[in-house]
């Protein structure tokens, strides 16, 4: 393992330290784990509360700000943050008018969520939850932990905190979480494997001229093992097996998110995402607008993952609205 | 049970841990993740501390539940986190270790809605809990619970991230079923006799 830390066991910390040194705009808890935004709302508004495991970056403290998140809990790396930190953080932001949750499909985060849940409602913090499940690769829920949720989180963060920025209440603000991520599905492939710090080594072995197809962000295997491709054969079967579950028809438009996995050129981001592209248009399917470019990353792989979500007028205007965090920011 | 036998069970898991660290890393790494072994350590490392002092086996447990879930996050803190919690609370109530054994695997059972031959601690807790019920024996618990480890080898698993491999998590042995047994094998090091 040739990695740029000090130990795996402070990894976290020293992370924190530098992420505070470079956004001073924002209010990093060392103790708690907690990023906030600086200073309160002027009136109460539906306080965003996001956070997983380490690695994912700039998922989730990257999206704290403006426009976005209230607070991001990160955890320990590929592992949930504890039920105390997610509590700290909804207290520290909890303006009287709720707190939602977002929350990814992965056992560990449910679990610490749920947890966290219950500890704020016993300070009469009003607490939603939207899970985001959007993993295209998980076929059968019924004999797995469910869809994981990967890409769509993003939007979710992006459109509901919007919304949430605009003054609506948490009901609303929670529905609207729960219809992009029923709008949105996401599928991913990997070329190499992570290297989680504390293992020293890749998760898994990949020979140089294999793909690992459907992959999370855990540094997981995905369903299958394929030969490698040239990336138009890979980028046309990622839409081709989005397209098979999500129903989109000709004219339909769509907000597509082209993810690094962390350790992809964006070069080679650029060389799918135009593939991605020809690919939708084929299908008669207009993407209206798009992200390229690292979001939601597992530590050092390289590969991409493709978010797909059906999009609207509601859910175009509140993607436009102003954004200003670390890692998203515009006007 | 007595709070010396818990604490003195509670460092043997916490030494335990330390030593077999990087197996159960290892094994989590194939099916899940890789970091079963250092989440576990995090997680006992900072029980003992908090332990210190307490005078029932019922607040040692409930004690050490608390930190558990406090400390490690991803899924094995709340399940174990609630797993102590819970078996404290049935010695605190005056129930014997079966009942406490019991307590603990529903709580398992509840918060991550795991049936036997999910491939999950399950796996280890619900033949321990048998043997113990059918022997009182410490030893007969973790012998079962080794065993309950080793037979998860062959099972696909259908809860938690190792799910997600389908039939690739098969002919791997289950990380949580594994420090199950590691926790109960400590218990019968620790028991006197």
């Amino acid at each position: 393992m040739k990695k740029l830390i000090n130990t795996p066991e402070t990894v976290l910390a020293d992370a924190l330290a530098g992420f505070r040194a470079a956004h001073p705009e924002l209010s990093v808890d060392q103790e708690n784990r907690v990023i906030t935004r600086a200073g309160r709302p002027a009136a109460p508004k539906v306080a965003l509360v996001s956070g997983g495991g380490s690695g994912h970056e700039p998922l989730h403290a990257g999206f704290v700000g403006p426009g976005m998140l209230d607070t991001a809990c990160p955890g320990e790396v590929f592992t949930s943050p504890v039920p105390d930190q997610l509590l700290a953080a909804a207290q520290a932001v909890h303006s009287g008018a709720g707190v939602l949750f977002v929350v990814k499909n992965y056992t560990g985060d449910v679990l610490n969520f749920e947890l966290a849940a219950e500890l704020a409602a016993e300070e009469g913090i009003e607490v939603r939850t939207v899970l985001v499940n959007d993993d295209v690769a998980v076929e059968d829920s019924t004999w797995t932990a469910g869809r994981r949720g990967t890409g769509a989180t993003v939007l979710v963060e992006k459109i509901a905190g919007a919304l949430a920025e605009r003054g609506a209440d948490l009901d609303r603000v929670a529905a609207l979480g729960d219809r992009v991520n029923a709008a949105s599905r996401s599928f991913a492939i990997a070329l190499t494997a992570a290297t989680v710090p504390a293992a020293g080594k890749p998760g898994f072995d990949l020979p140089e001229d294999e793909i690992e197809v459907g992959v999370g962000i855990h540094g997981e295997p995905g369903r299958r093992r394929e030969p490698l491709r040239p990336a138009a054969e890979l980028a046309a079967e990622v839409v081709d097996t989005i397209l098979a579950d999500h129903h989109l028809t000709a004219g339909d438009e769509v907000i597509a998110l082209l993810n690094g996995l962390g350790g992809t050129p964006l070069i080679e981001l650029y060389v799918v995402y135009g593939a991605v592209a020809d690919r939708l248009a084929e299908r008669g399917i207009r993407i209206a607008r798009n992200l390229v470019g690292n979001y939601v990353t597992s530590l050092d792989m390289a590969g991409f993952s493709l978010t797909l979500t059906k999009a609207d007028p509601e859910l175009l205007e509140l993607w436009d609205a102003p954004v200003t965090t670390p890692a998203l920011r515009w006007s | 049970m007595d709070s010396t036998l818990a604490q003195t069970w509670l460092r043997a898991v916490a030494a335990a841990v330390d030593h077999r660290q990087q197996e159960l890393t290892e094994l989590d790494a194939a099916i899940g993740d890789g970091d079963h072994g250092s989440n576990l350590h995090r997680g006992f490392t900072a029980v003992l501390p908090a332990i210190e002092g307490l005078d029932s086996a019922g607040a040692v447990l409930t004690k050490a539940g608390s930190t558990l879930i406090s400390k490690v996050g991803g899924a094995s803190g709340p399940l174990y986190g609630k797993a102590f919690r819970a078996m404290g609370g049935t010695l605190t109530e005056g129930g014997d270790f079966g009942a406490a054994l019991a307590a603990g695997l529903a709580a398992i059972e509840k918060l991550g809605g795991a049936a036997p031959g999910d491939k999950t601690i399950v796996d280890a807790w619900a033949p321990a809990l048998a043997a113990f019920e059918r022997t009182g024996s410490y030893a007969d618990a973790a012998a079962a619970a080794e065993q309950g480890a080793l037979d998860t080898v062959p099972l696909q698993a259908r809860k938690g991230r190792a799910s997600y491999l389908g039939p690739r998590s098969v002919g791997h042995q289950d990380p949580g079923a594994t420090s199950t047994a590691l926790i109960l094998r400590a218990l019968a090091d620790s028991a006197p006799g």
